[in-house]
């Protein structure tokens, strides 16, 4: 198995320098870096001409300027580790508790039947709603939005994988037990790998709701992290940090769906070459 | 492959009967149903749409109860009302619409029934797997997943995957429905083929009446619902076959045989129909 397989020779370095310099300087990248070039101009002529309602909105230059010397700073990316470090701890707990807690609603109808109607209660209210009680339940603020966070993408992944399992196909199970499986092989084989496409896709809007809920609760709770010092740029007036703090919150997004895209491309193979 | 001269396989199907849900709807799908296959015997079964078919593979599958009768493989009772014998490799099923694990490669699909089972390890079990695929031509494949292939190589993935089991019995639900006609002559050949060099007694659904007769040692005619066994044809034409036979005139006749019995129960099956809907 350790001879490649296609017969494709392993690429000298030369080569496999080219590649990587192809896949971030090409066509693709080109069209995306004039859309925000466009974007920037735009905003450029906007604050230029006054338009109505939209006089406060720094100039991209100063943001820029205030980027530049934030990142300097080791004050910003504390802010960046407190976020990201609420975003992991909180999304990671919501996926081991909630991937198996889907899997035995979407396995066992007695276990759904129990617990489904309650789940169902509590799914609809939005995790911002959770913030009073949470300072409250939890002794530090840190572990509140660490539940916050969890709240955001906890029900989404559970809903998922219970749709992922009973997406799979009941001839690929029966298929299964007619070639020798046992439940456990059942389980680990046909049922885990079947549903995980449903699971990443779980992830990959929950991350987007986790995102959602710790900005919220930053601003409302927090000490440190990225949304929090957005909101007191504007209790201080400094409008340009308002505006590096935003795009920063999306750059962050972003760094997290890129990841978790790259996870589950790795997790399934199968998918990857369409 | 296991000692020629004495391959297993026999199933013998004894005045089965399948009522779904008695006390509800009660659909009447199979009554006293009555036939044998003999072992390493190519046996194609017909019928009119939802005739209940595909409720006798599953019953011999394993997958589903019986409500009447008996069923024995090789003398051993496998199904009836009191007893159930749960799916085995022993009775391998491919389905209408595939059932390939898109998660796994080529390989790793056919490699699952030996490994899962323990009964080779890996590297015995590629190496048998790698042998199919040659002798069916299909080397090269190995490390594709399903859905890079195309409908015929995924069904002949399929019948690789039930067949490295030595299964007693390979039943075939409508494999090559939806295949256009040349690849269906390409199809046949490849399960003539390894039908000759594995010898496994088919149990094989369809609806075309053609691929019925060139494939079968015997054509199956069932009623329509509740199913019943309404001719047997004994198709004697000589294997293995060509395409070429389809022209002669024991085909023609035998197909004319067959044609007259199934259209009767498909008229029977549509004014049936017509008399629901109305």
């Amino acid at each position: 198995m350790s001879q490649s397989m296609n017969g494709e020779r392993r690429p000298a370095k030369s080569d496999r320098l080219k590649k990587i310099f192809d896949k971030f300087f090409n066509i693709e990248t080109l069209r995306g870096v004039s859309t925000v070039a466009v974007f920037c101009g735009l905003w450029q002529l906007v604050v230029y001409y006054e338009v109505p309602y939209l006089m406060y909105l720094p100039r991209p230059l100063d943001v820029a300027k205030k980027a530049i010397s934030s990142a300097a700073a080791a004050d910003y990316w504390v802010d960046w580790v407190l976020s990201l470090l609420r975003i992991f701890i909180g999304f990671i707990a919501a996926q081991v508790v909630g991937i198996p807690l889907g899997l035995a609603m979407g396995i066992s109808r007695t276990f759904k039947e129990f617990t489904f109607p309650i789940f169902e209660i509590l799914r609809p209210i939005p995790p911002i709603a959770w913030i009073p009680i949470a300072i409250l339940f939890w002794p530090t603020r840190e572990l509140s939005i660490y539940f916050l966070v969890f709240i955001g993408a906890f029900y989404i992944q559970v809903i998922n994988v219970i749709q992922g399992v009973s997406n799979i196909s009941l001839n690929q199970k029966l298929a299964a037990y007619s070639l020798g499986a046992k439940p456990k092989d059942i389980f680990w084989r046909i049922l885990l790998p079947g549903s995980l496409p449903s699971i990443v896709t779980g992830m990959t809007v929950g991350m987007g709701v986790a995102w959602n809920v710790l900005i919220a609760a930053e601003m409302i709770a927090a000490q440190g992290g990225l949304g929090r010092t957005t909101w007191e740029s504007y209790t201080n007036h400094n409008i340009p940090f308002i505006v590096v703090g935003m795009v920063s919150i999306g750059l962050a997004g972003s760094l997290c769906s890129v990841l978790l895209r790259w996870l589950g491309n790795r997790a399934m193979p199968w998918t990857k070459k369409f | 492959m296991s000692d020629p001269t004495k391959t297993p396989g026999a199933i013998s199907i004894r005045h089965v009967d399948k009522v779904y849900d008695p006390e509800g709807v009660h659909v009447e799908a199979m009554r006293d149903c009555t036939f044998d296959i003999s072992a390493g015997e190519f046996a194609i079964v017909v019928g009119p749409s939802g005739c209940g078919k595909t409720t006798l593979l599953n019953a011999i599958a394993g997958f589903d109860t019986i409500t009447g009768g008996e069923i024995y493989l090789d003398g051993e009772l496998i199904s009836s009302t009191r007893h159930q014998i749960k799916p085995n490799v022993d009775r391998m099923v491919v389905f209408q619409n595939g059932a390939l694990f898109p998660w796994k490669t080529v390989i790793e699909n056919i490699t699952y029934g030996p490994l899962v089972q323990g009964k080779m390890n890996k590297a015995e079990a590629y190496a048998r797997a790698r042998e199919m695929l040659d002798l069916v031509c299909l080397n090269g494949m190995e490390n594709k997943y399903p859905e890079e292939l195309s409908s015929g190589v995924q069904r002949r993935v399929e019948i690789l995957r039930a067949l490295i089991n030595q299964p007693r019995v390979v039943m075939l639900d409508e494999p090559f429905r939806g295949l256009d006609a040349v690849a269906k002559t390409v199809m046949h050949e490849f399960l003539m083929q390894l039908f000759c060099a594995t010898r496994r007694t088919m149990f094989f659904i369809t609806h075309d009446l053609d691929e019925a007769i060139f494939l079968g040692h015997k054509v199956v005619i069932l009623t329509t619902r509740p199913a019943m066994v309404k001719k047997v044809v004994t198709v004697e034409l000589p294997w293995p076959r060509e395409h070429k036979v389809m022209n002669s005139k024991d085909y023609l006749d035998l197909k004319g045989e067959v044609l007259e019995a199934v259209h009767e129960e498909a008229r029977k099956a549509f004014e049936a129909g017509e008399r629901e809907m109305a």
